[in-house]
């Protein structure tokens, strides 16, 4: 009893003195190690959005192609002097269309038809590729020979580029590719409406040609898609297969990590090694054609298995051991562990590295160029074995080019492609989301 | 009447196990992990529906020799085993065994519960599935309905039979592990420290579920608890340092355990 009344009033518990543990620093390296996290976000940030600009602003204009639209007399004077189209069919094909679409330009310009130099200045702002499209015209539909049609018809890549206001008209008339005549011409065209620029969809339909305005990344996308098509086709199941067997059923000894080992370099070996492999292999020894999509599909697939497999087997191995067990404990095979289990819950990580590894060999070049698909297509590849180009080689071939019009389309291509590999990332996304939702 | 016949049922199971019938055999089990030997020749018989208990201070080797019973030690890189085990008169390590068979015989309850990431529904068809147990769509749902009963979880459980698994809680997980391995209908359900993840309240639930399965299952439970092993099982067996000590009845283990080395640990004086 006297105990507890001698104890101490009760009270607050004095304060021991403050340690310094140093929370000063601690806080200060963390501020710094921030500062340092954000400035480099900031600068990779600036770098990407001075790329997107400058391939932007060069580019968008390659969407838009300046056209001229006018009524074309199809002169039989001119494509079928002799009327022989009935006995030598090849008569309609080998006509001079360049001079029915001048003449008709001509006369909408009131230009003489005596007055040559005149007529080589209106020559001058029409696509050469009017040949073609006029041939098309008239032997789809002979009859239309005597008529007079509305045509649109491509305007010659340098008027283009100055409609577009591309070429600097302060300069001296003969240190351009326009003449001050020809630039009257357009802007009176313009008015009366029959020059304006349309959706360039011969920029998505056209293969190769040397004419800036009639050129398109058709045939290279077709290529691309070919060879992607292989590439998913063939590496996926192959990839998956080899890191399932890898990781779940090969005993684990110097041989296989070897082949680890060897998988890890293969990974980092230089894509120009494998076009000097595809060249030996499927080409000097199998005897496919060069520049065919088959080819570049296959190096690509190569070249891409590699990264399917690492992720595949990072995904495999981020499957907690747990579900195995449990899966095996219940007597499920090894094979009904993998397919069952483990397989569905490393999917959303297969898929990324996937697409990611598809990505990649969609904006590869160095390999393609020693396969032979740095070539000037001009038609569509109906198959993976006729010859093709692919996107980034034709965005390499084009930017070898002076002309102005294809400096716009080089960063057209590029927007194409950048346009492709947003829309994949944005497919992996989706795709992991999807599987992921499910547990 | 009911604690009548309970009681009743006790006497019969005791009298049971007077006449033994031993399930599993365990003759110089040895077990090596590579270089290292984690069991040295245990001699371990486990009884017909009896609920055996394998204690033991940490790392004396008691998940290692469960895992001998179901070949779960295959799965081990370098594991490798010595001596003989017998399911019935099998040797289970016979090349002419199948494993697939022997486990779908010799079902497993892990230490952390680990339901399939699906539904509550497939976690417990899926033995059943792969075995073939089920023919039509209702067989199916009776062994899930059964199992899940058995388990002591359908009354929690019946309304979201097709929710994840992995939404439980930590009791209801275990059980649903449980139940899982039920539905496979094994003869002898291994379970490594069942309870080590649950609250009290769970705990009891499963040791109840314990007491209830043996009349159909012989069981081998690894515990860390004294009171549990005391409570669910009908014989103990003590392993120290890859070696079996003793095995008994559980009442004489913790009454008058014949080893020292037992009362010790019993007494908490290691381990
Ligand atoms: N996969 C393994 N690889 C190598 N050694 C192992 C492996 N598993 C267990 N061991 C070793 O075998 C011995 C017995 O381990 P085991 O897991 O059987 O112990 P335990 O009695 O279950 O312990 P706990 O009560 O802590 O679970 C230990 O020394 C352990 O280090
Ligand atoms: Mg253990």
């Amino acid at each position: 009893m006297s105990q507890v009344s001698t104890s101490p009033a009760l009270g607050i518990a004095t304060k021991p003195e403050r340690r310094d543990i140093g929370l000063r620093r601690r806080y200060a390296a963390e501020r710094r190690f921030r500062l340092y996290g954000m400035a480099a976000i900031a600068f990779g940030l600036l770098f990407l959005f001075l790329l997107l600009f400058s391939v932007v602003s060069k580019g968008y204009t390659a969407f838009q192609q300046t056209m001229i639209t006018i009524p074309i007399e199809f002169s039989e004077q001119i494509i079928d002097k002799n009327n022989e189209r009935a006995t030598n069919p090849q008569k309609l094909v080998t006509a001079n269309y360049p001079v029915v679409a001048r003449n008709a330009l001509a006369k909408v310009l009131g230009v003489s038809e005596d007055d040559r130099a005149g007529l080589k200045a209106v020559n001058g702002m029409i696509s050469d590729s009017v040949r073609v499209q006029l041939r098309n015209l008239v032997t789809a539909d002979p009859s239309i020979i005597g008529t007079t049609q509305t045509v649109t018809v491509l305007a010659h890549g340098d008027l283009d580029s100055a409609f577009k206001g591309q070429i600097d008209l302060t300069v001296p008339e003969t240190n351009r590719k326009v003449s001050d005549k020809q630039v009257g011409w357009m802007n009176q065209l313009a008015e009366s409406g029959a020059l304006s620029k349309h959706f360039n969809t011969g920029l998505f339909t056209n293969g190769a040609s040397s004419r800036p305005e009639a050129a398109g990344v058709g045939v290279a996308l077709i290529g691309s898609l070919y060879m992607m098509l292989i590439v998913l086709v063939l590496s996926l199941p192959i990839g998956v297969a080899a890191s399932i067997y890898l990781e779940e059923f090969a005993p684990k000894n110097r041989f296989t990590d070897l082949i680890e080992v060897n998988i890890n370099n293969l990974a980092a070996v230089p894509s120009i090694v494998y076009g000097l492999l595809g060249l030996a292999v499927f080409i000097n020894f199998a005897g496919f054609p060069r520049s065919a999509a088959l080819v570049g599909g296959l190096v690509l697939t190569l070249m891409t298995l590699p990264t399917i497999i690492i992720a595949t087997r990072a995904a495999l191995k981020a499957v907690p051991p747990s579900i195995r067990a449990a899966a095996l404990g219940l007597g499920a095979s090894r094979m009904q562990t993998v397919f069952h289990h483990v397989l569905p819950l490393a999917m959303p990580g297969i898929l990324t590295g996937t697409i990611i590894g598809l990505a990649h060999a969609l904006g590869e070049t160095a390999p393609l160029l020693l396969i032979g698909m740095v070539a000037f297509v001009a038609d569509v590849p109906a198959t993976p074995m006729d010859p093709a180009t692919a996107l980034p080689v034709q965005i390499y071939m084009w930017a070898n080019e002076a002309e102005r019009a294809f400096v716009e389309r080089t960063s057209g291509a590029i927007i194409v492609l950048l346009i492709f590999l947003i829309l994949m990332n944005v497919g992996a996304i989706l795709l992991r989301r999807r599987f992921e939702r499910r547990w | 009447m009911n604690m009548m016949s309970e009681a009743a049922v006790e006497k019969a199971l005791d009298r049971q196990m007077n006449d033994i019938s031993y399930k599993m055999i365990g003759k110089d089990v040895s077990v090596y992990y590579g270089e290292k030997r984690a069991l040295y020749d245990v001699n371990l018989n486990v009884r017909e529906n009896t609920v055996t208990a394998l204690i033991g201070p940490s790392g004396c080797g008691k998940s290692t020799f469960l895992r001998t019973l179901n070949r779960m030690n295959d799965t081990i890189d370098g594991c490798r085993v010595t001596g003989r085990i017998t399911l019935d008169s099998d040797d289970i390590y016979d090349p002419n065994i199948d494993v697939v068979e022997l486990r779908a015989r010799v079902g497993m309850v892990f230490q952390k519960p680990n339901p399939f990431p699906k539904s509550i529904y497939e976690n417990v068809a899926y033995g059943p599935r792969i075995h073939g147990l089920a023919k039509a769509k209702a067989d199916m749902d009776a062994i899930v309905e059964q199992s899940l009963q058995k388990a002591g979880l359908w009354n929690e459980v019946k309304d979201r039979l097709h929710e994840g698994g992995t939404g439980l809680s930590g009791g209801q997980q275990q059980r649903l592990c449980i139940a899982r391995a039920v539905a496979v209908s094994p003869e002898v359900i291994l379970m490594d420290e069942p309870c080590s993840a649950l609250d009290p309240i769970a705990t009891a639930k499963v040791e109840e579920l314990i007491h209830e399965l043996r009349a159909n299952f012989t069981i081998v439970i690894v515990t860390h608890s004294m009171q549990q092993a005391a409570r669910v099982s009908q014989r103990t067996a003590m392993f120290h340092l890859g070696n079996l000590v003793e095995e008994n009845d559980t009442d004489k283990m913790f009454t008058n355990p014949d080893d020292q080395r037992t009362q010790d640990y019993i007494m908490g004086r290691f381990g």
